[in-house]
C-alpha cells in the first residue's frame, strides 16, 4: 500500500467511524458531543490536517483536498441530523402534550343589562329609526295628567280600567300608564309635529303574583301633525311589530276603548311560540295582546294645545314587562323586580 | 256580561253561524269573547279553535225530551222512586231520588206527564253528587236490585246550573223525543264589555252590534200590551225634584198578580247568565234588565198605599238629607249624605236610587199588586254614591254608565208583559210618565271626505251612513256630508269635533280595521334634538356593565322602616318627608323610596349567598317631596354595590380574593373616565352607613357628587348578608352626566421615547398618596406623563408613623428625547418640593 493509499483509508476510516457514531445519536446532547469528537479541535479529520506537514510535498494538496471533503460531509451530516432530532422532538412534543378540553374555562366576570332594559332597547331603537325621540316624564303625576286631562274628568267610568295608588297629597296619585307624557309632551312641543316615544315604570293597585305586578315598564307613542290617518297608525304599529318579532309577524286590530283614544283597538300579533297554532304562551288563541292603541282623541289634542280641527294624531301603549315575558317565556312576572342573581345572570 | 246565544238570536239571526264564527265576529267590532261554555251545543268543526271552550255537549242520541207518565214507589227504597218514561221510542223505567217528583208518587198515570231530560246508557254528563263538575258516563248497574242505566237529569247534571235539589221540569209544550240538544241546547259566550260601551250591557245590545257587524236585521222584542186593569191614571204620583239627578221616571201596575216561579225557559237563561230566578216578579225585572240594559225595581203596591194612609202613593224623587238612613234589602243600613239621591214616598225613603232598594217596601211571596219603576238616572251621582258606600249591584254597574232614559218606558212595558204573562196579572192601563230632562241625542255632521282624510279609506258617503244607520243612527245624506241623529239608546256621543271622533269609531269598527290599509307615515319629520340625558343615561349603563356590573331595576315603593335599616342602630335619622301612598298593597310598600342604597342593601341582601361576587348597579330615581311643590322631585341616581370575590373560584385553585374599597374605587374611576369627566378627586369623608374610615366623597371640581365606602359594620349586621364586606357606592346622576363629555382632545399618541424613573418617598401616615401625587405633579409639570403608585412599605427601618410610597414616573417631551441632565433636573426640582410640601425624604 502507498502512502496515499494509507492516507486516504485513514480518512475514508474517520469518516465511516464518525457517520457510523452519527447513527445512533439520539439527542441534541449528545449531537454536541458528537460534533466536539468528530469535527472539534482534536477530532481525528482535523488531526489530518494538522498532520498535512509530516506528508510528502506531492500529496498535501490532494489529502487537504480529500479531508476537506470529509469535514464537509460530516458537517452536512450533522445539520442534516440536527434538523431531524429537532423535528423529532417537536413530534414528540405535539403527540405528548394534551389538554383536557372540557374543563371550564376561567370565567370572566361579565356585566349584564337588566331584562327589562334590554328589550326596552330594542323597541326604542326602532322607534328611534322612524325618527321618534325618548321623553321621560314623572313617575309621580297629578290626577289631572294621568286622568282628567287624558279624557277622564272626575268620576268618569273609565277610571275604573287603572287600578291606581293614590297617595296622601290632595290629586297626587302614581301614574298607571305613560299617557300623562302624550299630554306634557304635547304642551312643550305645541304647535310642532311630534313623534315621540315615553318609556317608564309605571304602577298599578294589583296582587302581586306570578302574572301580575304593581310596578311595570311602558312605552308610550306618540305621533301629532296634520292629517294623521288610522291607515299610518296601522303602518306604524305594523311596522314596528315585523321588526320586534320578526318579518313574518301577523298582526291584526281588534276595537277596543281607552276614553283618550278614537277609535281604540287593541294590536294582537301571531303568536310567535307556536306559530299561531295554539300554545300555551297564547292560551291556545295563537295571538298574543302586545299594545293598545288609537287616534288621539279630541278633547286630549285641546288639553295638550293642539286645535282637533287642524291636528290629528295617534298613540300606542306597550308594557315590556308584558312583552319580555312573551319572549324569553318567563313563568313569573315578579322575577324582574326581586333581582335575583340566578335570574338575572341568564341574559 | 255572559249571553246565551239562543238569547242572542231572539234579536238577530246567528243560528247559521257557527260558534267560532260568531266569536270572531264579535271580537272584530269590540265584544271580547274570553271564554265559550257549552251548554248542549256541539264544539264548532276543525281541530284548532281561537277561542277557549268549556263545558258539555249533549250528543242527539244520548240526551232526549222524554215524559214521566207514572211515579211509582221503588220496592227497597224509601229515598228512591220509579218513574215510568216514554222517551219518544220506547217506554223504559228510571230510578231516581229527585226529591221534587215525590209529589207524583202514588198518584197513579198522569194526566199531564212531566216533561223531563233524559239521557240515555253511556251518556257523558256531570256528577251530580261531586263537588265542582267531574264528568262520569252511565253505566248500567244495579241499585237496591232495581236495574238502572239511564237518568233523569237535573241542572248540576247537565252543566246548567249548580242545581241539584231535583231533577229539571220542563215547560209542558217540550216535545218527547227531541233530541235536548235541539230544544234546548245553549253556548255561553263570557263578553268582555268595554267601559264605553254599556249599551252592550245587555242580550239587545250585544246583538245590535252583530246586526252591524253582519249587515243582518234586528228585531226589537215585542212590547205591545193588552191592559186588561183599570187605568193607573191618579192610582200613583211622580215627583221629581232634582231633573238633572233624575231626567226621567216612569211607573207602571200590574194587580193580582200569582208569584209562582217563571216558566223553565225563563229559569234556565236567568241560570246560564248566573243570575238566580226567584218568581216571576222579580225575575221578569232581571230578565229585562239583561234583555234591555234598563234596571227596572218592583214594589209592593200594597205597602206603598198602606205608607199613604191608604190614599194613592206619591213618589219623590229627592237627595237624602245628611244623616239619614235607609237599610237595603241586602239588610245592610246605610248613612246617607246629602248628594245621594233617594226614591221616597211621603212616609221617607224607599230605596236607594239606581242602585238598591228598600228592605220595607220589597216585594213578597204575598204581594199582590206590583208597582213598577223605570228610571234613569245621573252616571256620576250613582257612581259616588256606589263608590262611598261600597255597595254594589247589576243595577247600579249599569246606571253608574250611563243609561238612556228611553229605555226606561221600554222597559216598564217589557217587564209588566213578561209579568202578565208568567204570573197571570191584570195590567193597569197606561204608564205614569214624568220625563223633565231628555238628552239631546245629538245630530252630527261629518263628511265623507274627513272620515276618508282620518281613516285612510275610500268609502263613499252613502255606504258610511249605512254603516251608522245599521247602529240605529238615523242619517241623511247630501252629496258629500252626512247628517247622523244619535239613536236613543246611547249617551255616549257627543256634539261637534268630539262627536266627529265618536262617530269615526263607530264607522271604522263596523266598517272593518282589518280593510283599513296599512301604510308608512306620510308626515314631515318634526324637529330633530335629541333628549342628551338619557342617551347619555344609556352610555353610562353600558360602561357599567362594560366594567362587570350587573344591572337592577328596585322596587319604587317601600317603607320607612326599610329604608331605616341602611342607618346604624343607634343612629337618630333626621325626619324626612315621604310621599306616601293612601291605598298600599302592604305597610312594606307604603311610601316611594328616598336611598337607593337602601334598595341596593335589599337586593344584596337577598344575593349574599346566592353567589361568590356580586357587583350590581341600578339606575333610577328617589322621590323627594318640595315644600310648595305638588310633586316630588324625582332624582335620577346611581348606585353601585361590589361584595365577595374579586374573581369567582375555579379548578385551578389559587388564593381567593375579597372584594375591597379600592376595587370600588376602581369602578367608580372607571366610570368617571369613560364619561371623559375632568376634575374627578376624593376625599376621606363621613356617611352613616360606611365605615368611618373607609369612606370617600366624589368630587367633580368643588362638588360632591357621590359618596363611596366599606358599609358600616352595625349596618351590614342589619342584613343577613355573607362574611365578605360590602361596598357601596351613591353617585348623584345629574351632577355626574352634567359633567360627561362628549366631545374632549385626544392626545397626540407621543413620538419620542419615554424616560421611567421610579422613587421611593417616605412621608408621615397622614400624608395621603393624593397629596404626594399633586407634588410629584407639581414639580415635574408638563413632562411628567404619568404618576403610578406601585409599592406601599412600612418598617422599622422607617420608624414610628411613617411609610414608604413608591411611584413609577413616566417622563416624556412632545417634541424631542429629554436628556438625562434634563431629567435630573426635573427630579432635583421634585424632590425639593417634597421636602419643602411635605417633609418627605427619599428611601434610600
Ligand atoms: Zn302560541
Amino acid at each position: 500500500m502507498t502512502e496515499k493509499e494509507q492516507a486516504l483509508a485513514e480518512l475514508e476510516k474517520i469518516r465511516s467511524e464518525a457517520l457510523a457514531v452519527l447513527a445512533d445519536v439520539a439527542d441534541e446532547e449528545g449531537l454536541e458531543a458528537w460534533r466536539v469528537a468528530h469535527l472539534g479541535r482534536n477530532s481525528p479529520v482535523m488531526g489530518v490536517f494538522s498532520g498535512m506537514g509530516k506528508l510528502d510535498k506531492e500529496l498535501r494538496p490532494l489529502m487537504g483536498k480529500a479531508a476537506n471533503e470529509v469535514r464537509q460531509t460530516l458537517e452536512e451530516a450533522l445539520a442534516e441530523k440536527r434538523e431531524l432530532l429537532e423535528t423529532a422532538a417537536l413530534q414528540n412534543m405535539l403527540t405528548t402534550e394534551k389538554l383536557d378540553v372540557t374543563l371550564p374555562g376561567r370565567p370572566v366576570d361579565r356585566g349584564r343589562l337588566h331584562p327589562l332594559t334590554k328589550v326596552l332597547r330594542r323597541v326604542t331603537r326602532i322607534f328611534g329609526d322612524m325618527g321618534f325621540q325618548v321623553y321621560r316624564s314623572p313617575e309621580v303625576e297629578t290626577d289631572d295628567y294621568n286622568f282628567t286631562y287624558l279624557n277622564m274628568p272626575p268620576y268618569h267610568p273609565a277610571r275604573d280600567m287603572w287600578d291606581t295608588f293614590y297617595t296622601k297629597r290632595d290629586g297626587v296619585l302614581l301614574r298607571t300608564h305613560t299617557s300623562p307624557g302624550q299630554i306634557r309632551v304635547m304642551r312643550e312641543r305645541a304647535p310642532e309635529p311630534i313623534r315621540a316615544i315615553l318609556p317608564g315604570a309605571t304602577m298599578r293597585y294589583e296582587q302581586l303574583s306570578a302574572r301580575s305586578e304593581i310596578e311595570f315598564v311602558q312605552v308610550e307613542v306618540l305621533v301629532i301633525g296634520k292629517g294623521v290617518t288610522f291607515a299610518e297608525l296601522k303602518g306604524t304599529l305594523d311596522d314596528f311589530a315585523r321588526r320586534l318579532f320578526g318579518e313574518d309577524a301577523r298582526t291584526r286590530l281588534r276595537p277596543s276603548h281607552f276614553p283618550f283614544t278614537e277609535p281604540s283597538a287593541e294590536m294582537d300579533v301571531g303568536c310567535f311560540v307556536c306559530g299561531g297554532e295554539g300554545c300555551p304562551v297564547c292560551k291556545e288563541t295563537g295571538w298574543l295582546e302586545i299594545l293598545g292603541c288609537g287616534m288621539v282623541h279630541p278633547v286630549v289634542l285641546q288639553y295638550g294645545g293642539y286645535d282637533p280641527e287642524v291636528y290629528s294624531g295617534f298613540a300606542a301603549g306597550m308594557g315590556i314587562d308584558r312583552s319580555t315575558l312573551m319572549r324569553y317565556r318567563i313563568d313569573d312576572i315578579r322575577h324582574f323586580r326581586n333581582n335575583d342573581i340566578r335570574f338575572l345572570r341568564q341574559f | 256580561m255572559k249571553v246565551p246565544i239562543t238569547w242572542l238570536n231572539d234579536y238577530v239571526d246567528i243560528a247559521d253561524l257557527n260558534l267560532e264564527e260568531l266569536a270572531k265576529k264579535m271580537t272584530l267590532v269590540g265584544l271580547e269573547v274570553e271564554e265559550i261554555r257549552l251548554v248542549g251545543m256541539p264544539m264548532p268543526p276543525g281541530e284548532k279553535h281561537e277561542f277557549k271552550y268549556a263545558g258539555l255537549s249533549w250528543p242527539e242520541d244520548k240526551f232526549v225530551v222524554a215524559q214521566v207518565d207514572e211515579v211509582m214507589p221503588h220496592p227497597n227504597a224509601d229515598r228512591l222512586v220509579l218513574c215510568r218514561l216514554n222517551d219518544g221510542n220506547e217506554e223504559i223505567i228510571v230510578l231516581t231520588g229527585a226529591p221534587n217528583l215525590f209529589e207524583y208518587l202514588g198518584k197513579g198515570p198522569l194526566d199531564k206527564p212531566l216533561k223531563v231530560a233524559y239521557a240515555r246508557e253511556g251518556a257523558q254528563l256531570y256528577d251530580g253528587h261531586q263537588p265542582g263538575k267531574q264528568l262520569t258516563t252511565l253505566k248500567r248497574m244495579k241499585i237496591r236490585g232495581v236495574e238502572s242505566f239511564s237518568m233523569i237529569c237535573s241542572e248540576k247534571e247537565l252543566g246548567i246550573s249548580d242545581e241539584h235539589e231535583g231533577v229539571i221540569l220542563l215547560d209542558d209544550d217540550a216535545p218527547t223525543g227531541m233530541p235536548l240538544v235541539a230544544y234546548m241546547g245553549d253556548a255561553v259566550f263570557d263578553v268582555d264589555t268595554l267601559p264605553n260601551m254599556v249599551r252592550d250591557a245587555s242580550v239587545l245590545g250585544m246583538a245590535r252590534e252583530i246586526a252591524a257587524a253582519t249587515g243582518r236585521e234586528l228585531h226589537y222584542p215585542d212590547d205591545s200590551l193588552t191592559a186588561t186593569g183599570k187605568p193607573i191614571q191618579g192610582r200613583a204620583a211622580i215627583q221629581i225634584e232634582d231633573p238633572e239627578l233624575n231626567p226621567r221616571f216612569v211607573l207602571g201596575l200590574i194587580e193580582d198578580i200569582k208569584v209562582q216561579p217563571s216558566p223553565y225557559w225563563v229559569r234556565r237563561r236567568l241560570n246560564l247568565v248566573g243570575m238566580r230566578p226567584i218568581n216571576c216578579i222579580v225575575d221578569a225585572t232581571n230578565y229585562v234588565m239583561l234583555e234591555l240594559g234598563e234596571p227596572l225595581h218592583a214594589f209592593d203596591y200594597d205597602i206603598l198605599l198602606n205608607r199613604a194612609g191608604g190614599k194613592s202613593p206619591t213618589i219623590i224623587t229627592r237627595t237624602a238629607q245628611e244623616g239619614e238612613r235607609l237599610t237595603t234589602l241586602d239588610g245592610v243600613q246605610h248613612t246617607l249624605d246629602a248628594e245621594m239621591e233617594l226614591v221616597t214616598d211621603t212616609a221617607g225613603a224607599l230605596s236607594l236610587a239606581g242602585v238598591m232598594g228598600g228592605e220595607e217596601s220589597e216585594v213578597t211571596s204575598s204581594t199582590t199588586n206590583v208597582l213598577l219603576e223605570g228610571a234613569s238616572w245621573n252616571f256620576i251621582n250613582i257612581r259616588k254614591t256606589v263608590s262611598k258606600l261600597k255597595i254594589n249591584s247589576e243595577a247600579a254597574y249599569r246606571f253608574s254608565r250611563g243609561v238612556h232614559p228611553a229605555l226606561a218606558e221600554l222597559g216598564v212595558r217589557l217587564s209588566l208583559k213578561r209579568m202578565a204573562e208568567w204570573g197571570e196579572g191584570q195590567i193597569a192601563e197606561g204608564l205614569i210618565d214624568n220625563y223633565p230632562n231628555p238628552p239631546a241625542d245629538p245630530v252630527v255632521e261629518l263628511s265623507a271626505d274627513w272620515v276618508n282624510a282620518s281613516l285612510g279609506t275610500e268609502i263613499e258617503a252613502q255606504k258610511i251612513a249605512d254603516i251608522l244607520s245599521r247602529l240605529e243612527f238615523t242619517c241623511e245624506v247630501e252629496s258629500d256630508t252626512i247628517r247622523a241623529q244619535t239613536p236613543p239608546h246611547r249617551l255616549d256621543i257627543h256634539e261637534g269635533v268630539i262627536g266627529q271622533a265618536d262617530l269615526l269609531e263607530e264607522i271604522s269598527r263596523i266598517y272593518g280595521f282589518d280593510k283599513i290599509p296599512s301604510r308608512r307615515l306620510d308626515q314631515p319629520l318634526p324637529p330633530q334634538s335629541s333628549s342628551e340625558e338619557l342617551v347619555m343615561e344609556d352610555d353610562l349603563r353600558d360602561l357599567l356593565v362594560n366594567l362587570g356590573l350587573q344591572e337592577l331595576i328596585a322596587y319604587r315603593m317601600t317603607s320607612p322602616e326599610r329604608e331605616a335599616r341602611r342607618f346604624p342602630p343607634e343612629y337618630q335619622a333626621p325626619e324626612v318627608d315621604y310621599i306616601e301612598i293612601q291605598n298600599p298593597i302592604s305597610v312594606e310598600r307604603r311610601v316611594m323610596r328616598r336611598s337607593i342604597l337602601a334598595s341596593m342593601l335589599e337586593i344584596m341582601e337577598y344575593n349574599s349567598s346566592l353567589d361568590q361576587r356580586l357587583a350590581l348597579f341600578e339606575i333610577g330615581p328617589v322621590f323627594n317631596p318640595v315644600e310648595g311643590q305638588q310633586l316630588p322631585q324625582e332624582k335620577q341616581m346611581l348606585s353601585i354595590g361590589l361584595s365577595g370575590l374579586r374573581h369567582k373560584t375555579t379548578w385551578q385553585g389559587g388564593e381567593p380574593e375579597v372584594m375591597d374599597f379600592y376595587d370600588l374605587k376602581g369602578v367608580v374611576e372607571g366610570v368617571m373616565q369613560g364619561m371623559h369627566i375632568a376634575g374627578v378627586t376624593f376625599r376621606a369623608g363621613e356617611h352613616p352607613s360606611l365605615h368611618p374610615g373607609k369612606t370617600a366623597e366624589i368630587l367633580i371640581g368643588e362638588t360632591v357628587v357621590g359618596v363611596m365606602g366599606e358599609l358600616h359594620p352595625l349596618v351590614k349586621a342589619n342584613y343577613e348578608m355573607e362574611e365578605a364586606p360590602v361596598m357601596l357606592a351613591e353617585l348623584d346622576l345629574d351632577a355626574v352626566l352634567g359633567a360627561a363629555r362628549i366631545l374632549f382632545d385626544v392626545e397626540a399618541v407621543p413620538t419620542y421615547p419615554p424616560v421611567l424613573e421610579d422613587l421611593a418617598v417616605v412621608v408621615d401616615e397622614v400624608v395621603t398618596a393624593a397629596d404626594v401625587e399633586n407634588v410629584l405633579r407639581l414639580g415635574g409639570g408638563d413632562y411628567l406623563a404619568k404618576v403610578q403608585l406601585f409599592d406601599i412599605y412600612r418598617g422599622k427601618q422607617l420608624g414610628e408613623g411613617k411609610k414608604s410610597l413608591a411611584f413609577s414616573l413616566t417622563y416624556i417631551a412632545p417634541d424631542r428625547t429629554l436628556t438625562d441632565k434634563e431629567v435630573l433636573k426635573l427630579r432635583d426640582k421634585i424632590i425639593r418640593l417634597l421636602d419643602e410640601e411635605l417633609g418627605a425624604s427619599l428611601r434610600s
